[in-house]
């Protein structure tokens, strides 16, 4: 354990060691800081010092935030938030797969007319970001009646020219002779698709989660535009209305719980699938 | 089982023409050998056959039904692939029970099918285990159990045994002979070995340049090779062929007089002579030869060396035959074993 590490001598490990604790604090005392702040009364939050330790107003804060509704956001309670942001994160997730997977499929494993074109297509929307055609966007919403629904809020983050590329690269690494193979043995297009070409491509399918769950979950942007109820928010769009120009108008105890629950969602998918994710890197062999 | 006809098969790309017209009758329970060199149009042919490769023209009938048109699938064929093309994320029984199930065979019978195929190629300890776990030969015989579980009217084997090492490859050969022949089903086995050639088929198809050059017997193409191309691909080291000119009495190589065959006297010939037809004499009996390196195998040696007059000559001696590079020997040909090939076409003259 101690040899062959970064450094080969005792000095050069206490450096080593020393620079990543320092690392890890960076990291991590924002997020130490928002936990201990979500179990303070905000009149401890609003006086110096930091309060370093936990303080006793915890299962209160709490209680307010999920049951009581926060009364700057229309007394929305953190519970509906997080059931949104759920939503969103998930089907923009769910649904950037089930798109990208289905048009690389389409790409790899079919000879139609025009293939080329629809890929360079699908390849030039790399080119646009989010906000250049986010007017276009809103006006096909509105025109849709769209605004303040989740379909609105969910359908216009789906495509992704950076899944299907992902996925396509990834099947043209797939032998031609399974594809033969399945073929001979009498699979069609969606058996092949169903029983052969998912189960390869888990590992891909969970790691495009992870990074799409994350992508979902952070918009801001959109959110912002698309939404004007409050009961329609995510959780960080409501974050930001929460919090006032001035201070003691901010109900800085709740800000904090709903810090906690932004944060934990996303925390606990990579977590989880994090491992899922090594097992099938493991277990795949070409 | 089934008999396979091939008429008059075509393939281009575009106006790049690769297979000329293939014709071919295969019998009910026939194993079919197609070898020749890379590129030759083997494969595709086959594939043609297994429906992967849609025909240019011509018909291709299994069965006495006209398959043209129809899905590999509605062709009733198995095929083993060369890399085997096991799917990596089943397990062995998966893998051999994938096509039954898509053929609508569950539960007790499927089991039993796979279990009787899988215990015939000795798989039985290794059915729940993944692709990944099992050694090259051991994927071959699954490969091999996933065409065979399916009862088809005919096997197509592409290369099946050009990922094994050469000793296994011996075991495998046999053993795929033994199970045909214990199915009775129809066999195209496509190779570029000419052992595995010689001694797997019935009926050989020897390609070259997408042409079918000869099809016949393993032993008819030996011994009566119908081109020069045939002749120099099957048969190691490869047969001699030299420059001649028919006369009176016999052939003239170079300047030497050889009494073998009577081609029309005054007529330009190709000689074809196998290296195993020819003996070794001291210097000054039939055709001089100077010894330039001699391959030692053990039971047998290869001289190569240079004939008067110009031209190389390969000569099988026994091993023991001391014979070292440098040394100048006569070769006498083994009369009625020569072989005449016309210069200008390459076929074969009677």
């Amino acid at each position: 354990m101690a040899e062959g590490m970064v450094g080969a001598s005792r000095s050069g490990q206490w450096v080593a060691h020393f620079l990543l604790v320092i690392g890890v604090i960076v990291v991590a005392f924002p997020i130490y800081y928002v936990t201990i702040a979500s179990t303070h009364p905000i009149q401890t939050i609003l006086r110096p010092p930091l309060p370093l330790l936990p303080g006793d107003a915890g299962l209160a804060n709490y209680a307010e935030a999920i049951g009581g509704g926060v009364g700057r956001i229309g007394g929305v309670g953190v519970g509906r938030l997080l059931w949104n942001t759920t939503l969103v994160a998930v089907s923009v997730a769910v649904g950037k797969i089930v798109i990208s997977i289905a048009s690389a499929y389409a790409i790899v494993f079919f000879r139609f007319p025009l293939r080329m074109v629809f890929f360079w297509l699908i390849f030039i929307t790399l080119m646009l970001p989010v906000e250049v055609r986010i007017l276009p966007t809103y006006k096909v919403m509105v025109d849709l009646r769209l605004i303040d629904t989740y379909a609105g809020l969910i359908l216009p983050l789906i495509a992704s020219a950076t899944a299907t590329l992902l996925f396509r690269q990834f099947f043209m690494t797939i032998p031609n002779e399974l594809l033969e193979a399945a073929r001979v043995d009498g699979a069609g297009p969606w058996r092949f698709f169903r029983d052969i070409l998912l189960p390869l491509s888990a590992t891909n399918i969970a790691a495009l989660f992870v990074i799409t769950f994350i992508y979902g979950w952070t918009q801001y942007l959109w959110p912002l535009l698309v939404t004007n109820s409050n009961s329609m928010n995510t959780i960080i769009i409501a974050l930001r209305k929460m919090i006032s120009f001035a201070d003691a108008d901010t109900p800085w105890n709740l800000v904090m719980v709903t810090c906690v629950f932004a944060i934990l969602p996303p925390i606990l998918v990579v977590v989880l699938m994090q491992r899922w994710f090594v097992k099938g890197l493991v277990e795949t062999e070409k | 089982m089934a008999t396979v006809a091939l008429r008059d098969v075509r393939k281009s790309y575009g106006t790049n023409a690769v297979i000329h017209g293939v014709s071919i009758e295969i019998a009910d329970g026939e194993f079919i050998v197609i070898v020749g060199p890379s590129g030759c149009g083997k494969s595709t042919l086959l594939r043609m056959v297994a429906g992967l490769e849609p025909i240019t023209s011509g018909t291709i009938e299994i069965g006495g039904r006209v398959v043209n048109d129809l899905e590999p699938r509605a062709r009733d064929i198995a095929m083993v692939f060369q890399n085997y093309a096991l799917y990596p994320h089943m397990s062995v029984f998966d893998n051999m029970a994938y096509g039954l199930r898509i053929g609508g065979i569950r539960g007790a019978e499927l089991r039993a099918r796979v279990e009787q195929t899988a215990a015939m190629l000795e798989l039985t300890p290794y059915l729940d285990r993944k692709p990944r776990q099992l050694s090259g030969g051991q994927r071959q015989r699954v490969a091999m159990g996933r065409a065979l579980v399916r009862g088809p009217a005919a096997f197509l084997l592409d290369e099946p045994l050009s990922n094994l090492d050469a000793k296994l490859r011996v075991g495998m050969r046999l053993r795929i002979k033994d199970l045909q022949r214990s199915v009775g089903t129809t066999a195209l086995y496509v190779t570029h070995d000419q052992v595995e050639a010689m001694t797997l088929a019935d009926r050989l198809i020897v390609m070259n340049g997408g042409v079918a050059e000869q099809i016949d017997t393993p032993m008819r193409i030996y011994l009566e090779p119908a081109t020069t191309f045939v002749a120099g691909f099957i048969g190691s080291p490869a047969m001699n062929i030299l420059p001649a000119q028919g006369t009176e009495q016999g052939v003239l190589l170079g300047a030497v007089p050889l009494a073998l065959g009577r081609p029309a006297p005054g007529r330009d010939v190709l000689l074809g002579i196998r290296p195993e037809d020819l003996t070794v004499a001291p210097e000054g009996e039939g055709l001089p030869l100077t010894i330039r390196a001699v391959e030692l195998l053990g039971a047998d040696a290869y001289a190569h060396g240079e004939i008067a007059g110009g031209g190389e000559m390969v000569v099988r001696v026994p091993g023991k035959k001391a014979l070292s590079p440098g040394a100048r020997v006569g070769v006498l040909p083994a009369p009625g074993l020569a072989h005449f090939f016309d210069p200008a076409t390459g076929r074969r003259l009677p």
